[in-house]
C-alpha cells in the first residue's frame, strides 16, 4: 500500500511563551520553537504501522519552506521511506485551499492509495484534507481514530464524534483521512534516528515542477486571509489569589469550603 | 447579497442549539438576509424537525429519504450541491459533522471556507471579516473572506447568542427529489457508544481535573491523593487521554464526557474550548496553572499562577489537616 502523509511544521504550543509583537498585530515570532504539528506524529505513526502490516510504502511531505525539511527528516526517522518538500515563493500567504490544491498537484505525480493529515492544528482551520479529497474527488472521512484495512479494497475507519462515541464507516480505496490524535502512540524519536536519516536526500518541487499556475496560490490565489492576532476580551477573567503558597491555600480552601468542594 | 442557508443538525427530530444561533450569525453577516434553513433526515423526525424550524425560518429546505437516515457528511455535500445556489452563503457547525462537510462542499460550490468562527464583524462590499481563535484560544485572529461568489462558514456552537423564540411563520419547501445522484463510496455502518469507566464522572459534584501540567503519568497520583483529600473524583483533558494515562471516560470536553459539578478544579489545564465545552451548569471553577497567560484565567472563578505539581500536595496537606 502507498501511503501519502501530508505534515506541517507549526509553533511548538507546549514549548512557546506566545505574546504579541511590538504593534501587536501578530505574533512576536522571533526565537519560536517549531516542531512537526501533533496531529501530523498520530497519522505518520498510523502509515507505518499500516505499511509494517501490509507492506508498501510511506511518503511524508509537506508545503513550507526550507525549514520545514527538519519536520521532514523527523517523520522519515520515524520509519517514513520517503519525504518530499514542496516549496516556492509563490506558496507563501496560501490559505487551506490553495495548500489542498498545491498537495493536490502532488498527489497526482504519485499512485497513492491512501492520504492522510492531521485532523487539525493549533494555527490552521481543519480544512486541508477535506478540501483535498473534494479535489481528488475521493472519498474522505475527518478525525479517524481507528483503521482497519480489509482485502477487498475497503477500509474499515472509526471516527470520534461527540460524546466519545465512535462511528464506524466503511471506505473504498483510495481515499483521505484525517487523523485525531489518540489512534495510536507516536514512537519516540531519538537523535540516533534523525542521524541516520540527515543525509537522505529530499527533493524539493516548486510551482513549475508541479505544474501549479502560480496565481491561484499563495497570497493572489487565496481569499482567506488571516488580518491579524489579538488578545480576546474575555471579561473579568478569574480572581488571581496572590501571596505565599500557604496564603494562597488557606483563601483556596475558605472558598472550596463556601462553594461545597470538601466534602 | 448572496442568500444564506443554515444547515440543521438534529438528533432524532430535536434540533441541536446551533439552529438557533445561525439566526444572529446571519444578521450580522447582512441585517436583512433572509435566511433559509436546510434539514435533512427521513421519517416523522424529519417531518419535526423541518416543522419546528418554520417558527424561525421564513423558508426551511426538507431533504427526505433512507439515504439521509444517518448524517452521513459525503451524502449530505452531494445533496447540497445540487440544491444550493452556487453563490450561496452557506452557515454550518464547526463540529466533528461539520468538520467532515464543510471543507470539501466549499470545493465543490467553488467558494471560499472559513471554519471554526466564533464572532462575526459584517460585510465590507464583498468581504466577510470575522474573528476565529488559534493556538488553544490563547490568541484570536480578525480573517477576510472574499464572498463574492458565496462562502461556506462553521460556526463555533455556542458562540452566538441563540434566538430565544420565534414566529417566522415559515414555510416548508420539500427538496428532495432535486437531490440528483447520491453514489459515494463511504458508507456508514454503525455508531459505537462510549464505554463506561471505573468511575462515573458525571455523577461527581467535585473534580479535580489535570491537564498536560501533569507532566508524567506517575504524577497522577498526586491528583488522586487531592481528590481522595477533598472527596472528589479525578477527571481529565484530552491529552492525558491520548497518552493512555486515564481511561477515556475520565475525560472532560466535547470528544468525551459533559459533567455538570459544583466545584471543578482544572489543575495544569490551559482550558481549549473543545474541554471547556463538556463543562456544564456553571460549576465554580479554579485554575491552577503555572502560565499567567493561560486561557482557562479568562473562564475560572478563582485563579493560582503556581506548579501544580508543587501545588497539589500542599493543598491535600492542607486539607487533610482540616
Amino acid at each position: 500500500m502507498e501511503i501519502l502523509v501530508c505534515v506541517k511544521r507549526v509553533p511548538d504550543t507546549a514549548e512557546n511563551e506566545f505574546e504579541l509583537n511590538s504593534d501587536g498585530n501578530d505574533l512576536d515570532r522571533d526565537d519560536l520553537v517549531y516542531s512537526v504539528n501533533e496531529w501530523d506524529n498520530y497519522a505518520v505513526e498510523e502509515a507505518i504501522q499500516i505499511v509494517d502490516k501490509v507492506g508498501g510504502n510511506v511518503t511524508v511531505v509537506t508545503v513550507g519552506d526550507d525549514e520545514s525539511e527538519e519536520v521532514l527528516r523527523r517523520e522519515m526517522a520515524m520509519g517514513a521511506n520517503n519525504g518530499v518538500l514542496l516549496s516556492d515563493d509563490a506558496f507563501e500567504g496560501s490559505d487551506s485551499r490553495s495548500i489542498a490544491s498545491i498537495l493536490k498537484a502532488e498527489v497526482e505525480k504519485g499512485n497513492y492509495d491512501l492520504i492522510m493529515t492531521g485532523a487539525q492544528a493549533d494555527d490552521g482551520a481543519a480544512e486541508v484534507g477535506g478540501m483535498l479529497a473534494a479535489m481528488l474527488d475521493m472519498p474522505y472521512a475527518s478525525l479517524v481514530n481507528e483503521i482497519d484495512i480489509q482485502d477487498d479494497g475497503r477500509i474499515k475507519a472509526g471516527r470520534e464524534i461527540e460524546g466519545g462515541n465512535q462511528e464506524m464507516n466503511e471506505i473504498e480505496l483510495p481515499c483521505v483521512l484525517s487523523i485525531q490524535t489518540g489512534i495510536n502512540e507516536p514512537r519516540y524519536v531519538g537523535i540516533r534516528g534523525i542521524r541516520k536519516v540527515a543525509k537522505v536526500e529530499i527533493p524539493v518541487k516548486s510551482a513549475s515542477d508541479l505544474g501549479v499556475d502560480e496565481n491561484t496560490v499563495g497570497e493572489k490565489g487565496s481569499k482567506v486571509k488571516k488580518v491579524d492576532y489579538f488578545v480576546p476580551d474575555l471579561g473579568e477573567g478569574a480572581e488571581m489569589l496572590e501571596g505565599s503558597t500557604d496564603e494562597i491555600i488557606e483563601k483556596l480552601i475558605e472558598k472550596l469550603k463556601s462553594k461545597g468542594g470538601l466534602g | 447579497m448572496a442568500q444564506i442557508f443554515a444547515y440543521i443538525p438534529h438528533k432524532d427530530g430535536v434540533a441541536e442549539d446551533v439552529a438557533y444561533e445561525y439566526i444572529t450569525a446571519a444578521a450580522k453577516i447582512d441585517p436583512s438576509a433572509q435566511v433559509t434553513a436546510v434539514v435533512a433526515g427521513n421519517g416523522d423526525a424529519l417531518e419535526k424537525a423541518a416543522q419546528d424550524m418554520t417558527a424561525y425560518y421564513k423558508e426551511v429546505f426538507k431533504i427526505g429519504g433512507d439515504e439521509f437516515a444517518y448524517p452521513n457528511a459525503e451524502v449530505i455535500r452531494k445533496a447540497l450541491c445540487s440544491i444550493l445556489p452556487a453563490d450561496a452563503v452557506f452557515l454550518g457547525p464547526h463540529n466533528t459533522f461539520g468538520m467532515d462537510l464543510a471543507p470539501g462542499l466549499s470545493v465543490k460550490l467553488d467558494s471560499p471556507s472559513v471554519s471554526d468562527v466564533v464572532d462575526i464583524e459584517g460585510m465590507d462590499g464583498s468581504t466577510l471579516k470575522v474573528i476565529r481563535e488559534v493556538l488553544g484560544g490563547a490568541f484570536s485572529t480578525h480573517v477576510t473572506c472574499e464572498a463574492d461568489s458565496g462562502a461556506v462558514i462553521t460556526i463555533r456552537p455556542g458562540s452566538f447568542e441563540p434566538v430565544e423564540s420565534g414566529s417566522a411563520g415559515g414555510t416548508v419547501v420539500d427538496k428532495s427529489g432535486e437531490v440528483g445522484d447520491l453514489t459515494v463510496k463511504r458508507r456508514f455502518l454503525e455508531v459505537l457508544e462510549a464505554e463506561i469507566g471505573d468511575v462515573d464522572i458525571t455523577k461527581s459534584d467535585v473534580l479535580v481535573s489535570v491537564g498536560r501540567g501533569i507532566e508524567e503519568e506517575e504524577n497522577i497520583e498526586i491528583a488522586q491523593e487531592l481528590a481522595e483529600a477533598m472527596g472528589a473524583v479525578v477527571s481529565c483533558s484530552r491529552p492525558i487521554v491520548d497518552a493512555h494515562w486515564l481511561e477515556k471516560s475520565r475525560q472532560v470536553g466535547t470528544s468525551g464526557q459533559t459533567v455538570k459539578p459544583k466545584v471543578y478544579l482544572a489543575m495544569g489545564i490551559s482550558g481549549s474550548f473543545q474541554h471547556m465545552g463538556g463543562i456544564k451548569g456553571k460549576p465554580f471553577i479554579v485554575a491552577v496553572n503555572k502560565n499567567p497567560k493561560a486561557p482557562i484565567f479568562q473562564v475560572a472563578d478563582v485563579g493560582v499562577v503556581e506548579d501544580i505539581l508543587e501545588f497539589m500536595p500542599e493543598l491535600a496537606e492542607k486539607i487533610k489537616e482540616q
